[in-house]
């Protein structure tokens, strides 16, 4: 069972508060993306759970138990390091067999789970390897070996995938949603990349200077963002956020729109603009377009046949079902 | 761009240094083989001709011969043994964050400073004097009778002087090996479950390997030729005469210039086999 509850845990480092008061609940067996822009204490809140950091105040209960004083190697967590850390002097197949070692585990029952472990990973032909001479998603997919024949109750990943090159990262990001399908058991993932904590979690924590600035599942956080900074966070492209003059005219101090809410005509709309750059992704066309009035130009997505010049006179409609409105302290009105 | 002709330019002026480090070492070693044939009294009659190998056959037949060996490598190896050992402790000691870490680092290293002939000094009669030394007032504090350092317990003392004199170089190389250890690594052996001396035993020993074989490389070579702590400490008496020793006995205080320059040879061979021994068994630490 793998349920964590964090209950008014703080972190200070010297008299810097890095982590105020903080709440959350961890279902068993979920997928909890924690997300946020680098320095937003996200990677110290993973080390709270994995008891690497000791908390400031405040505790943290593994499966109803109170985990606060006990030591990373009881609480039954496994962890996957952003550099994998992995020991170069051992072979691969050392590298998975030390915590089982550790453990006192007899040889044989060592034997059987890394076999298992290099056959889900697809480690077999490696293992006797040392990690010098493996790639970089070879060398991830031994830390995440590492971390399953512990079978922990949760498994802890530290930006996992930010050392890979954008095509290794798409694969891996799938690797580990399946292997979260078959095993079943909880992960807490943190990462600063959005697309990462979207495509993957069931539950997005979004994180901002410590603080939590909304829980929810990846499309409630897209269609309900609770505040400017989660809608800005949310999304790629990003949320247009609007205030002044065209806010008022629809209740609000800011108002957000987001790139495929927004009608491009070149005949008629609301706001009238100009091009200024596209970006063609093929089934998708990005225009960056300059409105008159406004302070920075609004992001439109439109299908990729579209092609329009630069500077050349285009309308925007958003649409108003659609529309998020924000009050003066950012926070969503409904 | 390394073009032909600026490649024998390069050849031309690398020249000079090359033929100079050759000379270097060339002059001495050509005069050593030279004189190691030859029956050579500088007060006793000068240059007597040659005599083949018997300047060989009497060094090695001499009674000092076989000890002067064992003492050199009971000395390089106790050296060795506790520098490193010393060393690694050390430099666990200096890596944790503490108060005046700046200082004390300077301080652990004071002792390289000293000069060989200093220290060999400094030992002899500011600690081993068995008067007024400061280890026998602390002996006779505890109730306990001196004890004649340089003569009872003469090699252990070298051993002592020597490991002083050496523990920084080893704790200094060892230290900044241990700092370039990824944090990230003692975290995931801690996260796996290792204690503290699983963790030191698994991952921070094996990460040192090749510190250590620098070290023990390193020391090697300029242990066995150690004189000055000897020289000024028992000269030579009370079973501390290294094979170094005795070639300077034999040259100078026997004037006879033949058989130490057969000794000389004696202990360029010795040294080759240790270096040898040492690549092979260390050697592997080092690539990778």
């Amino acid at each position: 069972m793998g349920q964590i509850q964090l209950s008014k845990v703080t972190k200070k480092f010297g008299d810097l508060t890095v982590i105020p008061p903080l709440d959350l609940q961890i279902e068993d067996g979920e997928f909890v993306v924690f997300v946020g822009p680098s320095g937003c204490g996200k990677s110290t809140l993973l080390r709270l759970i994995a008891g690497l950091e000791d908390v400031s105040g405040g505790q943290v209960l593994i499966d109803g138990q109170d985990a606060t004083m006990v030591p990373p190697a009881r609480r039954g967590l496994a962890m996957v390091f952003q550099s994998y850390a992995l020991y170069p002097h051992m072979s691969v197949r050392k590298n998975i067999a030390f915590p089982l070692r550790m453990a006192k585990m007899d040889q044989a029952e060592q034997d059987r789970r890394v076999t298992q472990a290099a056959e889900v990973l697809n480690l077999t032909d490696y293992l006797e390897r040392r990690p010098g001479q493996l790639s970089g998603g070879q060398r991830q997919r031994v830390a995440i070996g590492r971390a399953i024949v512990r079978e922990p109750q949760a498994f802890l990943f530290d930006e996992p995938l930010s050392n890979l090159d954008a095509a290794l990262r798409v694969g891996m990001r799938l690797e580990i949603s399946e292997l979260h399908k078959r095993l079943a058991t909880t992960m807490i993932y943190v990462t600063h990349d959005q697309v990462e904590a979207m495509t993957m979690a069931d539950k997005i924590v979004v994180l901002q200077a410590g603080r939590i600035e909304q829980v929810g599942s990846p499309l409630e956080l897209y269609r309900t963002p609770r505040n400017t900074f989660v809608a800005g966070f949310i999304g790629s492209p990003k949320m247009n956020l609007l205030s002044g003059a065209q806010a008022e005219k629809h209740g609000a101090h800011t108002i957000g729109i987001r790139p495929e809410h927004l009608l491009i005509s070149t005949e008629s709309g609301e706001w009238e603009g100009t091009v200024g750059v596209s970006e063609h992704l093929g089934s998708d066309t990005f225009f960056h377009v300059n409105c008159p009035g406004f302070a920075d130009p609004l992001t439109v997505r439109a299908s990729g046949e579209m092609d329009l010049k630069y500077k050349s006179r285009v309308f925007l409609t958003p649409d108003p079902a659609h529309l998020h409105r924000f009050d003066a302290q950012g926070l969503r009105v409904e | 761009m390394a073009t032909q002709h600026s490649r024998s330019a390069a050849r031309v002026m690398m020249a000079p240094a090359v033929i100079l480090l050759l000379g270097w070492m060339l002059v001495p070693l050509t005069m050593t083989l030279y004189f190691s044939f030859k029956k050579y009294l500088p007060l006793r009659g000068g240059d007597l001709g040659w005599v083949g190998f018997e300047n060989y056959v009497r060094f090695v037949s001499s009674s000092s011969f076989w000890p002067a060996i064992w003492t050199t490598l009971i000395i390089v190896g106790g050296v060795l043994a506790i520098t490193v050992v010393l060393g690694i402790l050390l430099a666990i000691l200096l890596d944790q964050p503490m108060w005046g870490q700046g200082i004390v680092r300077i301080l652990v290293i004071a002792p390289f400073f000293v000069m060989p002939t200093v220290s060999g000094l400094v030992w002899k009669n500011m600690f081993m004097d068995a008067n007024n030394g400061f280890l026998a007032h602390l002996w006779r504090a505890f109730g306990a009778e001196p004890v004649q350092w340089l003569s009872q317990a003469s090699l252990p003392s070298i051993v002592m002087i020597v490991s002083w004199q050496w523990l920084p170089f080893a704790t200094l190389i060892l230290l900044t090996a241990i700092q370039s250890l990824d944090s990230e690594q003692i975290e995931a052996a801690e996260m796996d479950g290792a204690r503290k001396f699983s963790r030191f035993r698994f991952i921070v020993l094996p990460h040192l390997a090749r510190a250590i074989t620098v070290v023990v490389l390193i020391q090697t070579i300029f242990l066995l030729g150690i004189f000055a702590e000897i020289f000024v400490t028992t000269g030579g008496a009370f079973g501390t005469k290294t094979l170094t020793y005795l070639i300077f006995q034999r040259v100078l205080e026997s004037q006879n210039v033949g058989l130490g320059s057969a000794g000389g040879v004696y202990a360029i061979i010795l040294a080759n086999i240790i270096a040898v021994f040492l690549m092979r068994i260390v050697g592997k630490n080092l690539d990778a």
